[in-house]
């Protein structure tokens, strides 16, 4: 569904990413761990062209987001994205969060919109904040209404920037129990994540990034369970 | 101090009262939107549209409102372009503001998080439907106190258009002072008005922003 080649990124004189290639299948979950600064966000941040690459090429369902005349708007609704930070709209109701997209850019009807918007409030466990503004939510609730608005557009893939990270330990429960059953329904993510725990229960396949690169990558059994290089051996002590 | 005169010339004084804040409404509205569009081609990415924008921001906040007065109504009509008093004076107070509202508007679009942009440029939206959509509502939010700000020294400036001959408060007032023979007085009275008109205005604003706000 997504290939990865050679991809390079550079910010000014710093190489963040140095040489990347990887796939991921229909269907997949793909776990990204790695200590802070390898680079595993800025990856992640380039599938969608939050990013530009510096070099390398990534093609998404037969087209190369490298090529000049693919419409990158397009693209970005079959991927959805769910951010650290949440960034849900303050202006906007939770139902009108959800609803923007798919109405503004897939001409959906308002009906259509909310119904869905109901469903996916529903499967997230938060059907009675469809009208209430995002400052009056937990950021447990934020993120799985960030989750939704994603969800919305009916991606192919949904792609996981430290989607726990931001959040008071007692609130990650509930956010990684609505990726765990996304990740049961067949949705193929790419997960960037601190959440071990939950990269060895969900994760078809982890990617260890260091310095830039993927230094290793396996099952979640072999990786954790018997890692092979000395660094992929020396974080994972230190986190596990 | 004797205000014996008001009875005699208070029409003067509303009429200069109504045409100091149709003044004031033409020139938020114009300047606003020229502002709003000056701030959007100096955050583009066209050098183009860029280059025009800044230095029409600086050419017009660096010279005297005056001197940009006087190019209007007595300049301008050299190269076939002449306005009566009032339409000069809406026109020059709007070039003038919009360069002030265009950088209040530019701090308000930079001020809004980063990730916003991305949130919505990730659910496919194009960089036109984000600024529609995202952007701009939450800078105006941001802005209106600044605009308010901006809104209360327009309705001050619009004084100097007096002197052009603009029948506004402060012309009016003026005709007043001559007409009586009482230097003090009438003038006391415009400022007087000029006063309640800044600051209603001001109260007025407070009231729509902590509505604005209680949605938070």
């Amino acid at each position: 569904m997504i290939k990865v080649t050679d991809l390079h990124k550079s910010f000014q004189q710093l190489e963040v990413l140095r040489g990347i290639d990887a796939e991921i299948k229909q269907g997949e979950v793909v776990v990204v761990i790695g200590p802070s600064g390898s680079g595993k966000s800025t990856f992640l941040r380039c599938l969608n062209l939050l990013e530009v690459p510096t070099s390398g090429d990534i093609v998404f369902e037969g087209t190369s987001l490298m090529d000049k005349s693919t419409d990158i708007n397009k693209l970005r609704q079959k991927m959805g994205m769910v951010f650290q930070q949440f960034h849900l709209f303050p202006h906007l109701t939770v139902r009108e969060n959800i609803t923007l997209a798919p109405t503004l850019v897939k001409n959906m009807s308002k009906e259509e919109a909310n119904r869905t918007a109901e469903d996916l409030l529903r499967a997230v466990g938060l059907a009675d904040k469809a009208d209430v503004y995002p400052t009056r939510l937990s950021g447990g609730q934020k993120q799985r209404i960030a989750i939704a608005r994603a969800l919305a557009m009916s991606p192919d893939v949904m792609l996981f920037d430290e989607p726990t990270s931001a959040l008071d330990p007692e609130m990650v429960g509930e956010v990684l129990e609505v990726m765990k059953r996304l990740a049961k329904q067949g949705m193929t993510m790419v997960v960037v994540t601190h959440e071990m725990g939950f990269a060895r229960e969900v994760g078809d396949r982890i990617l260890f990034m260091d310095g830039g690169k993927i230094v290793e990558e396996g099952k979640p059994a072999e990786l954790f369970g018997n890692p092979r290089h000395p660094r992929t051996k020396d974080f994972l002590s230190k986190v596990l | 101090m004797d205000f014996s005169f008001m009875s005699e010339y208070w029409g003067f004084f509303v009429k200069g009262a109504e045409l100091t804040v149709l003044l004031s409404i033409f020139t938020v509205i114009l300047g606003g939107i020229g502002g709003m569009l000056l701030s959007l081609m100096k955050l583009s990415r066209i050098w183009v549209l860029k280059a025009i924008a800044t230095a029409y921001i600086e050419f017009f906040r660096g010279t005297p409102l005056l001197v940009q007065l006087f190019i209007v109504y007595f300049g301008l009509p050299q190269l076939g372009l002449s306005f009566n008093e009032f339409t000069a004076g809406v026109v020059t107070l709007s070039i003038n503001s919009a360069a002030y509202i265009a950088e209040i508007f530019r701090a308000g679009i930079q001020g809004v998080d980063k990730g916003q942009t991305e949130a919505a440029r990730s659910l496919g939206l194009s960089h036109r439907q984000t600024m529609r959509k995202i952007i701009l509502p939450q800078a105006f939010r941001n802005i209106l106190p600044a605009l308010g700000n901006e809104f209360i020294v327009v309705i001050k400036e619009s004084s100097i258009v007096s002197v052009i001959g603009t029948r506004e408060l402060m012309y009016n007032a003026d005709t007043v002072r001559s007409n009586t023979f009482q230097p003090f007085e009438p003038l006391i009275v415009a400022a007087l008005i000029y006063f309640i008109l800044t600051f209603a205005l001001s109260k007025l604003l407070g009231v729509l922003e902590r509505r604005l706000q209680a949605r938070d």
